[in-house]
Parts: structure tokens; sequence; C-alpha cells
């Protein structure tokens, strides 16, 4: 029953979806659009459940039934093939992508018709954005007359080609073709962020995605190449991951890859991985990525596509392995990033961007667990975050359908009129915080533990730096956490979009709970946030799930020693820590605050402006870097030297041309005795050329 | 030796005598039904053309000759037709072009009986470029190809259509000059125009000039038609100004007789010189590549934005020839070919879409455009999956092109490739932002009565679209015929790059 083929049916069955909705419902049959939430939520329910079996299969069957990969390109001799790759991560991915696409699509098929279409978000200058800014002579807003129920297929059907894309580029067995995936989601992420496309700030963050992760993808791409330069005539089976990461000891020793290829090979990879998972520096998309429809949000730039940059890492550990430079590297910027967005969450007004600077810190967690060779410990922290931290995006979605803004200046005393959102919310935010015994207090943990381990036993100065770093960000992360759950849920109601100046009057306020079909996939998920970190990987052995069970399966897959054991001391440090951050927020936020925020936030006014406007990172590169040296500068050049100079020598020839020809043709004047005197003029002077020749 | 298969004289004679029909009998829409008949049977006739080449076989097939169609003893030329795996899908897409063409000229309504006829001449000729296998006869339809397409410029164009159109013949004569006397000194020195022979006899002949001489005089003519920096700036000037019909065939198939020039004569009869000076043609494609993104990016004008992208974008088939050079050469020659390709599906495409909406809109500044994927989804959808393309997104047939020129060119050329990489990087820039700005945001009140596609304006939509989709996702469809063309030009090359050093 579990062959290849089952295999092959994850990621075709939302594919399927996609076909059907985009090429058959949309266009012909639009009238019955409501049907595309069902035939998403169907393909990607039955996605799930073969992806649960080849989980248990994988994993602890050791049952692999996937066969050679075929041919896709065949150039001469060279030949590019497509297949499966199946191993404990691959399994992973699978359980993850398919488990919070599902409970996302599920949410999607109430949030959707009734979708936050006009909410006002802050923009890069941290100002909020109106539809009313400068409106160019008649450039006023046109109800789109797309939206209702098209909007639903189209929503749809998009989510049902990222899904696959996402489970395409998970299960890839070449480098190719996971480059072809790893592309086509950054495409659905473009389509989604921009889903509401009449909405310039959309739009632009849409394309501003792309641009930023294909500035990583650049990397990747050279990776790639010279990957394929350096092992072209070694393996018959072009760029096959298994084959490479298998040989990869082989074909070191054979002078084939040498040390200062391998370092570039996994920087260019690692590069990729910073534009995907939003890494410092190429951070600067997902924030902004947040003007997408909230559940996209929750699937996407949360849950599973920014994890890619992690799992790619992970995909070519024996590469990065292979160069200590590589491993410095993503270390050190995954423990820069886990603090760097963490403090930019500790001033955000707007919920879904406080999650988004908490997801790109989070990543940067798993990132500089693998910087310091704890791949399964980073998988790990990636399969938890995504249970809770999709939870917290869900919530989001609920608060704002009750309050039509996501500024959380205007939400307050939520937590009677959505007892079960708040009461979600909190379990995530507790999980997110690395409070015991939830989901991510085990994974943290982890990667605090081995970092400080290998700094202080294994004398790696690298390790201690980063593990100084997450000790931070671990008080920060208590602490934006906890400030936002206070600012939504305790106090008093603040009014929601009717006092909110800048957003749009549309987003009513219906203060109450979210529909059954919103609330319901928001328990779900808050199960596994609270239990799913002690059953994957428990400290003990547990009712016959082996002690360390995760973490040991993912590492022995590229088999890795054991990793550190649990550590009591360690875990109450790190605990202590994250409380305090807990009691800081409480301390500034509660109703009758102890601290005031307001103050805080005077004394520290320089700081507090830097932090507001994300460092000017978005001046730099796009002020500084895209308008300034690009546009106005070389592009301009370009241009001018085009026109001016470029065609305007070939004016000038052709001038020439016909000027020189105007030249000559002052001889050919049809004048009997011109052509005499020039005659006579040249006998003389061959004549005079015999004579005084010699 | 007389061999005649019949199909390829049909191919180039179908729509030329579509042409006179129309110039002898018709007017108004029944020249517009017959060119719509002529092309829907020129579409079936390449594509049963493509799908009769047998790349199991390989080499030249569905031959046409008679020998001594100018008989001199000194000046013989032979009417000989053949496709191999180089030419069959090029003629299959000017099958494909020839039909999109009628149909982006629906709406003409000013002198409509030359309008046809001319489009119908030009298909005529670009069939009879990449079939001739007799380069005095090559280099008869290559001139042919001029006629139409001056006149489709300078009468149905916009701004300034006469100076373009003058500029457009100008350049091409320049460089049929040089392709002239290389042809002429080629056959003096070998004695035969068979295009099939001359490799050989190349080789072994005592030329009159030195080899790479008529090497760059070949070569010149078709670096004109490609276009190469510095020889591109007719490009923009006559894209911009030609009417939709004429952009589509000028982007799609025109610019590829000279990429097909380069494969069939540059790198075929003289793989020593391919491989000698593959670093100018490394340099010059990167230039192409790099200078032509910075110089899209600012452009206002839709058309004129396109039409610095095709320079972009044929700057990669310059790279991939440079591949000759290392052990990879087989990798990045095909993905020139197969850019030539899927560049003429994608630049069809932008052009078809952007000429739809200028004609709706009556404005190609990109400023005065804004929001339209409100009015026209249609349309927007297709210039969305044509900008894609281009930027060379994986299930598109633009990354299939990319991806094998990268991984050809780099082992020969690392520098080169590493930078021309930057290019993605660019094109998705210019490619997104005018996107943004022509389809997303707020849409305009003005534009509140624009409609979106007609039936006419949808069918060449989505055989583009499908045709871009389908060699995207199974690559070898068209892969595998090029790769059988490409094969003994390739072994050649490889055998002097591998031996000669």
């Amino acid at each position: 029953m579990f062959n290849e083929q089952l295999v092959w049916a994850i990621f075709f069955l939302p594919l399927i979806s996609f076909a059907l909705i985009s090429l058959i419902i949309r266009p012909f049959f639009n009238q019955i659009s409501v049907v595309s939430g069902p035939i998403a939520v169907l393909s990607i329910g039955a996605s799930f459940v073969i992806s649960i079996i080849t989980f248990i299969e994988t994993t602890i069957n050791h049952n692999n039934p996937v066969g050679d990969p075929k041919n896709w390109l065949t150039i001469g001799n060279f030949e590019l093939q497509v297949g499966i790759l199946l191993d404990p991560l691959t399994a992973t991915m699978l359980v993850v992508v398919t488990g919070v696409s599902l409970m996302v699509q599920i949410y999607s098929t109430f949030y959707m018709k009734n979708p936050e279409s006009h909410h006002g978000t802050e923009n890069q200058d941290g100002k909020r954005e109106t539809h009313s800014a400068k409106p160019p002579d008649d450039k006023q807003e046109v109800q789109p007359a797309e939206l209702g129920q098209p909007v639903y297929a189209r929503y749809f059907a998009y989510m049902s080609l990222f899904t696959a894309s996402m489970l395409g580029l998970v299960m890839a067995s070449n480098v190719v073709q996971l480059f072809v995936f790893w592309e086509l989601v950054g495409l659905c992420s473009y389509l989604l962020i921009g889903f509401w496309f009449h909405r310039p700030a959309a739009a632009a963050a849409a394309k501003k995605a792309f641009i930023v992760t294909r500035v990583g993808d650049f990397g990747f791409l050279l990776a790639l190449m010279y990957l394929f330069s350096k092992t072209y005539q070694e393996n018959i089976n072009y760029l096959d991951i298994q084959t490479i990461n298998d040989q990869l000891p082989g074909l070191v020793q054979a002078g084939t890859l040498g040390a200062g290829a391998l370092t570039l090979i996994a920087i260019g990879f690692f590069v990729g991985a910073i534009g995907k998972s939003g890494q410092f520096p190429l951070h600067t998309w997902l924030p902004d990525a947040m003007e997408g429809p909230t559940p996209v949000s929750a699937l996407i730039h949360a849950a599973t596509m920014v994890t890619a940059g992690v799992f790619l890492v992970g995909r070519f550990f024996p590469i990065f392995q292979a160069s200590q430079d590589a491993m410095m590297v993503v270390a050190l910027v995954g423990g820069i990033t886990a603090l760097f967005a963490a403090t930019m969450g500790l001033v955000s007004n707007d919920i879904k961007r406080v999650l988004a600077y908490s997801t790109v810190s989070q990543l940067g967690y798993m990132m500089l667990a693998l910087g310091i060779g704890a791949y399964g410990v980073a998988i790990f922290h990636l399969f938890t975050h995504a249970f809770f931290k999709a939870l917290l995006f869900l919530g989001s979605g609920s608060v704002n359908h009750a309050t039509g803004t996501f500024d959380m200046r205007f939400m307050g005393g939520l937590r009677k009129k959505m007892p079960l959102t708040y009461i979600t919310f909190l379990i995530g935010s507790l999980s997110l915080a690395g409070i015991f015994p939830l989901a991510g207090f085990w994974s943290k943990d982890e990667i605090l533990l081995n970092s400080f381990m290998s700094g202080t036993d294994g004398g790696e100065i690298i390790s201690l730096i980063v593990f100084v770093l997450a000790i931070m960000a671990v008080f920060m992360t208590a602490f934006y956490m906890f400030r936002a759950l206070f600012m939504t849920f305790e106090g008093e109601f603040r009014g929601g979009s009717e006092k909110d100046p800048e957003a749009k009057p549309h987003g009513p306020v219906h203060l109450g709970e979210s529909p059954f079909l919103m609330v319901v996939p928001m328990v779900i998920l808050a199960v596994p946030a609270v239990i799913i970190g002690f059953i994957a990987n428990p400290p003990g052995n547990l009712l016959g799930i082996e002690a360390h069970w995760m973490v040991h399966t993912l590492d022995h897959m590229y088999h890795l020693p054991k990793g550190e054991a649990f550590n009591i001391p360690l875990a109450a440090v790190s605990t202590l820590v994250a409380l305090s951050g807990i009691a800081l927020a409480i301390a500034m936020y509660k109703p009758k605050p102890i601290i005031s925020a307001e103050s805080i936030g005077k004394t520290l006014k320089p700081l507090h402006t830097i932090l507001y406007k994300k460092y000017y990172f978005d001046e730099l590169y796009e002020g500084v870097f895209v308008r300034q040296i690009y546009y106005r500068g070389i592009a301009l050049a370009s241009d001018w030297s085009d026109r001016n100079i470029v065609d305007r020598i070939v004016n000038i020839v052709g001038w020439l041309g016909a000027n020189f020809g105007g030249l000559i043709r002052q001889f050919q004047n049809g004048q009997i005795q011109m052509y005499a005197t020039v005659t006579s003029i040249g006998i003389i002077v061959i004549a005079a050329m015999f004579i005084f020749g010699d | 030796m007389t061999e005649f298969s019949g199909l390829l004289t049909l191919a180039i004679f179908l729509p030329i005598v579509g042409a006179i029909l129309i110039a002898l009998f018709l007017n108004g829409k029944n020249a517009r039904t017959l060119a719509l008949i002529t092309t829907l049977a020129e579409l079936a006739l390449t594509s049963y053309i493509f799908l009769l080449y047998d790349k199991e076989k390989g080499g030249y097939q569905l031959v046409d000759k008679f020998e001594g169609w100018i008989p001199f003893d000194t000046f013989r030329v032979d009417y000989f037709l053949g496709i191999d795996g180089l030419s069959a899908p090029l003629v299959l897409l000017t099958g494909i072009l020839g039909i999109v063409a009628v149909f982006a000229s629906w709406s003409v309504s000013v002198r409509m009986k030359e309008h046809f006829m001319w489009l119908l001449v030009l298909q005529g000729a670009v069939i009879g470029v990449f079939t001739s296998l007799d380069f005095f006869l090559f280099f008869l339809f290559w001139e042919l190809e001029l006629i139409p397409m001056f006149f489709l410029i300078s009468i149905w164009g916009t701004g300034r259509k006469e100076y373009s159109a003058m500029k457009f013949i100008i350049f091409t004569i320049l460089g049929s000059a040089f392709l002239l006397i290389g042809i002429l000194s080629l056959y003096f020195s070998t004695n035969t125009f068979d295009m099939t022979l001359l490799p050989d006899k190349i080789a072994g002949a005592n030329l009159i000039m030195p080899a790479s001489v008529l090497f760059f005089l070949t070569i010149i003519g078709f670096a004109i038609k490609l276009p190469v920096f510095p020889f591109h700036t007719w490009l923009p000037d006559a894209h911009t100004d030609a009417p939709t019909a004429a952009s589509v065939m000028l982007a799609g198939v025109l610019l590829k007789m000279g990429g097909y020039g380069m494969f069939r004569v540059s790198a075929s009869m003289f793989p020593e010189q391919i491989v000698d000076y593959s670093w100018l043609l490394a340099t010059l494609g990167l230039i192409n590549i790099l200078y032509g993104a910075a110089i899209t990016i600012r452009q206002t004008d839709l058309k004129r934005l396109i039409a610095y992208s095709s320079v972009s974008h044929m700057g990669f088939v310059l790279l991939g020839i440079a591949a000759a050079k290392g052990g990879t050469a087989e990798l990045g020659m095909n993905g020139a070919a197969l850019q030539m390709f899927t560049h003429g599906t994608i630049t069809g495409l932008l052009f078809l879409t952007v000429g739809f909406i200028y004609e709706k809109a009556h404005t190609r500044y990109i400023p005065d455009l804004g929001g339209l994927a409100n009015r026209m989804p249609f349309l927007a959808a297709g210039l969305l999956v044509a900008g894609l393309a281009s930027l060379g997104l994986p299930g598109t047939s633009g990354f299939v092109a990319e991806i094998t020129i990268f991984m050809g060119s780099f082992p020969a050329w690392h520098w080169f490739a590493a930078l021309a990489a930057i290019g993605v990087v660019l094109t998705a820039g210019y490619i997104l932002w005018m996107i943004q700005r022509v389809m997303f945001g707020p849409q305009l009140l003005r534009h509140n009565n624009l409609s979106d596609a007609s039936i006419p304006e949808m069918i060449p939509v989505a055989i583009l679209v499908a045709s871009i989709l389908v060699v995207g996702i199974y690559p070898a469809v068209i892969s595998d015929v090029f790769n059988t063309g490409l094969d003994p030009i390739v072994g050649e090359i490889t055998s002097y790059a591998m031996g000669g050093k």
C-alpha cells in the first residue's frame, strides 16, 4: 500500500486542486466558486493523511519505497532528473506543510468570505498608510469589480499552488528541481502578498518580497552553477542531492571539491536561505509581506515558506559541515538575526508585524542551531515553531475580524469578548516565549543548551557569542509577546477601526468570538503548541517514545553524534529570563502600569526611533542602493549613453556617409571644362613623376 | 540529383500565394479572413513538419532540391531546402507567430488589404531563411524579409515610424553587405553555396581571405540582427514604432534569424574561430545582458521597455554560444537555441498584450496607466505570465533556457556567467515594477470604460501562454529536437576546443 505513487500523491493532490480551480472553476463556473474552498481543504486533507503515513513509515518503520529519479531534460550526455528524496527531514517537512496548510485552509473557507480587504497598515516609514495619501489627478480608488466570489476562487487556487510547490520543494531529489520549486513558492508568495493588488502597499510589498528574495536566489544560482562545474565530470547522476551528500567525503578527498570551493558553495546556498528565511541583512521584505491576507501570513510567512531557508541548509548540511567558515557565518547570521529582529518587535504597534519580527527572530534561532552543528535541534525547533506561530497568526486574524484593525493601540479588552481566541493566543505566546512545559520550551532550550555547551566545553568562541545573543533574544521575545497580549486583550476596548483614524471605515467592529470554522483550527493548533515538543522529543523515555527521539532521528540521517541531553540548571536560567521578560511586559502594559511605556519611550527617544524605523534598512536599500545608485546612477547613465553616445555615433556615421557623398558629388558636376581641367592636371602630375621620379 | 518532398516549398509559398491572392482579389475583411485561413493552414503545416522531423535519424530531412537553379558554370545556385533539428523548432515558431500576428492585427482598419498581404509575405520569407540550405538562396530570403517589414513599420506604425523603418533597413543592409562579401568569398574559395557541404570544404580549402576575416564578415550581419551591442540601437526604435503584429514578428522571429545564422554559419562553418573568439561573444553577451537591463528599467514607454528587455535577453544567446570554449559547450549551445525559441513566444506575448492595452487605453506611457488588472483580468494574467516567463520563472520556458545557459557557460566563463546572473535580479526588478505600475494599484477613473480582451484577442494570448507553459513543464518537446541539430556542430567545436589547447 505504501509506495512511490502514494508519496507523489502528496504533491499532486494540491496541484490538481489548483488546476481544477484555476482552469475550470474560475473561468467557467464562477457562480459556484464557493466550492473552491472545500476542494482545497479536501485535497490538502488527503495530502495530510498520506504525509502522516509517510512520516511513520519513514521514521519508525524505515521503509523507503522511492525508486530512481526520471529524466526531465536530456541534452547530449547531460541529464537532468526529477525524483523524490525521502528521508526524516522530508517526512518532517511534509507533516508540517500539510498540517499547517490544512488548518489554514479550513480557517480561510470562512475568513475569505469576509476578508479584511481594507485595513490600513504601517508602511515603511512607520506612518500609517492611507488611501487618501497623495491622490494624483484621477487616481481614485475604484471598487474592484472582482471583489466578491471570484476572489474566493483565486485565493484557493493560489493557496493550493503554494502548498503543492512547497511540497515539491521538500521532496525534490535534484538541486535544479529544488530550485524550481524554490522559485515557485516565491511566486506564490508574490501572488498572495499582492492579493489585494488594487492597494498600492500590497502591490509594492509583493514586488519587494520577490526582488529581495531574488537577491538571495542569485546566491543559490551561483552555488548551483559552481557545484555543477565541479561535479559534472564526476557524477553520472548530475546534481542529485543524495549522491552529492553521500559522495562528499570522496569528492573532498579526490580534491574535486577543495575547502575554498566548499565554502563558496555553502555560502551561496546560504545567501539563498537568507533571502527566503528573511535573515539579516535580507530581512526587509518579511514585515511588509504582512500586506497579504492573514491566513497567508500564517501559512507562508510564518510556518512554511520562510522555513525553506532553514530546510535548504539542512538539506545540504554535509556541505556546510565540511566548511568551518561557512558554519561560522551561518551561526553568526542566525544569532544576529535572532536578536536584531526581536529588538524591532519591541516597538511595533501592528500585531501582525510583531508576529512577523518574531518569525524572523525564531528563524534566526534555527540558523544559529545549524551553524553550531545542532542540525536535528534546528529542525525540531522548525517543527514546534510552525504550530504555535500559525496559531498566533490565526489569532491575529480572529482579532482583526472582531475589531477591523491590526493596530493594537485601538484594541484592548478582548479577553472577555473572545475567550477562545484569548486562550489559544495565550498558549501560543507562552509556547513562543519558551515557558515550561509548552512545545517552544523544549526546542528553544535545546538550542540554548547546544550553543552553551559547544561554547564552554567545546571552546568555540562563536558558540559563546551566539549563546549570549540568543539568551538576550529570549528576554525580548517574552516581553514583546506579552506586550502584544496585554495591548490586545486586557484593559478597556479602545474603539477598533472606528477610532483608528487611518483604518478604512469598511472594517466593521463586531466584538465577539469568531465563527466556528475560524475557531476550530486555532483550538486544534493549540494542542500541538502545548504538547508536541514533549511528545516528539521527550527528555526521557516516554510511552514507548525514545528520549530525544526526533532530534536523534534527524541527526542519524547525517550520522551526527548524539547531542547534549536535557540540562536542568540551564533550563531554569532560560525560563527565569523569559519570566522576567513577561514580568516587565505586565509591569508596563497592565491596565494600571507600574512603569509607564510612554516615559520610557521618551527617555530613550533616539533608540525608539531607530527601532521604529527598522534601523533605516529600507531607506538604505530602496533609497540609496536602488534609487540613487542604480536607478538614478547606473541605469540613468546607461540610458543616456545609449541615446547620446551609441546611437549618436551611428548618426554621425550616417551623416559622414551622406556628406562625404556630397563632397564627391561636387566633382560630378557635368561641366566639360571642369573634367578637362582635372584631366590636364592629372597628366601634368604623372608626367612630372616620370621626369623627376628617379 | 533532384529530391523533392515538397513540404518545405509549400511552407514557404503557401503564405506568399495567399499574399498574391489578397493582392489580386480581396479587400478589407475578406483579406483578413484569407490571411487567417492561410496562417491557420500554415500553423498546421509547420506543426506537421515539426512532428515529421525524425530526431532519431537526425541530419537534414524533407529536402527539396533542384540543382542549378541559377545554372551558370561559374555561378551555380541550387534551390535547396531542408530542415534539421536546429531549424525545425524555428519553423514551428514562425508558424505559431504567423497566426498570432494576424489576430494581433484584427482591429487594423487602415489599408487592411496591404497589411495582411505584407504579413503573409513576411512569414513566407522568414520560413525561407530557416529552411534554405543554399547560401545564396538563404541570402535572398534574408533580404526579402526586409521589404514587408519596412512597409509594416512605415505605414501602420506610430511615432517616428518612417525614421525607424529606415533605420531598421539601413542597419540590416549594412550587415547584409558584409554578409554578401563573406558568402561570395566562400563561394569563390570552395566553389559551392551548399551549406551542408561548406563546413567540410572550408576546412580543406585554400581560402581567398583568412578564415577569421570571413568569420567576422559573416557574423557581423547576424550580430546586427540579433542584435549585439553596439549595433542594437535600431531595435528600440523599430519596436516602439512598429504596429503590434510587426513587433511580434520582429521580436519573435526576425531576431532569431541572427541567432540562427550564428549557429548555421558562424558555429558550424567556423568552429575554430567561434572557440577562439568566444571571449568576445561572452563579453558582448554580458554587456547586452547588464547594460540592456539597466536601460530597460528607465523606460517609460511600454514597448520600448520590452524592446530593451529583448536586447538583454539576446545577450543570453551570446553567452550560451560562448560556452563553445568549455567542456559543457553542448549545454550552453542548446540553452542558447532554447532561449531563441522561448524568447520568441515570451516576447511575442509581451508585445501582444501591450499592443492590446495600447489599443484600448490609447497610451503606452507607463505613468498614465495603473490598476488595469481591475478592468482587464484576462490581459493582466497574460502580461503576468509573459513577464514571469521573461524573468525566468520555473515552470515557464524562460527558466529552462536560462538555467541551461548558466550551467553551460559557467564552467567555461566563471566570472561572466556569475556576473550575468545579476541580470536575473535586474530582470525581476524591471518586469515586476512594470507590471505593478500598469496592472496593480488603484484603477484610474478615466479607464472605467476599458474592456477586457475580446475573443479574437484571447485566442493568440492563449496560444502563446500554452506554448510557454508546455515547454516550461516538459522542455523535451523542443530540446530533444534542438539537441539533434546541434549535436554535429557541437561535436566539431568540442573536438577543437578540447584538442586545440
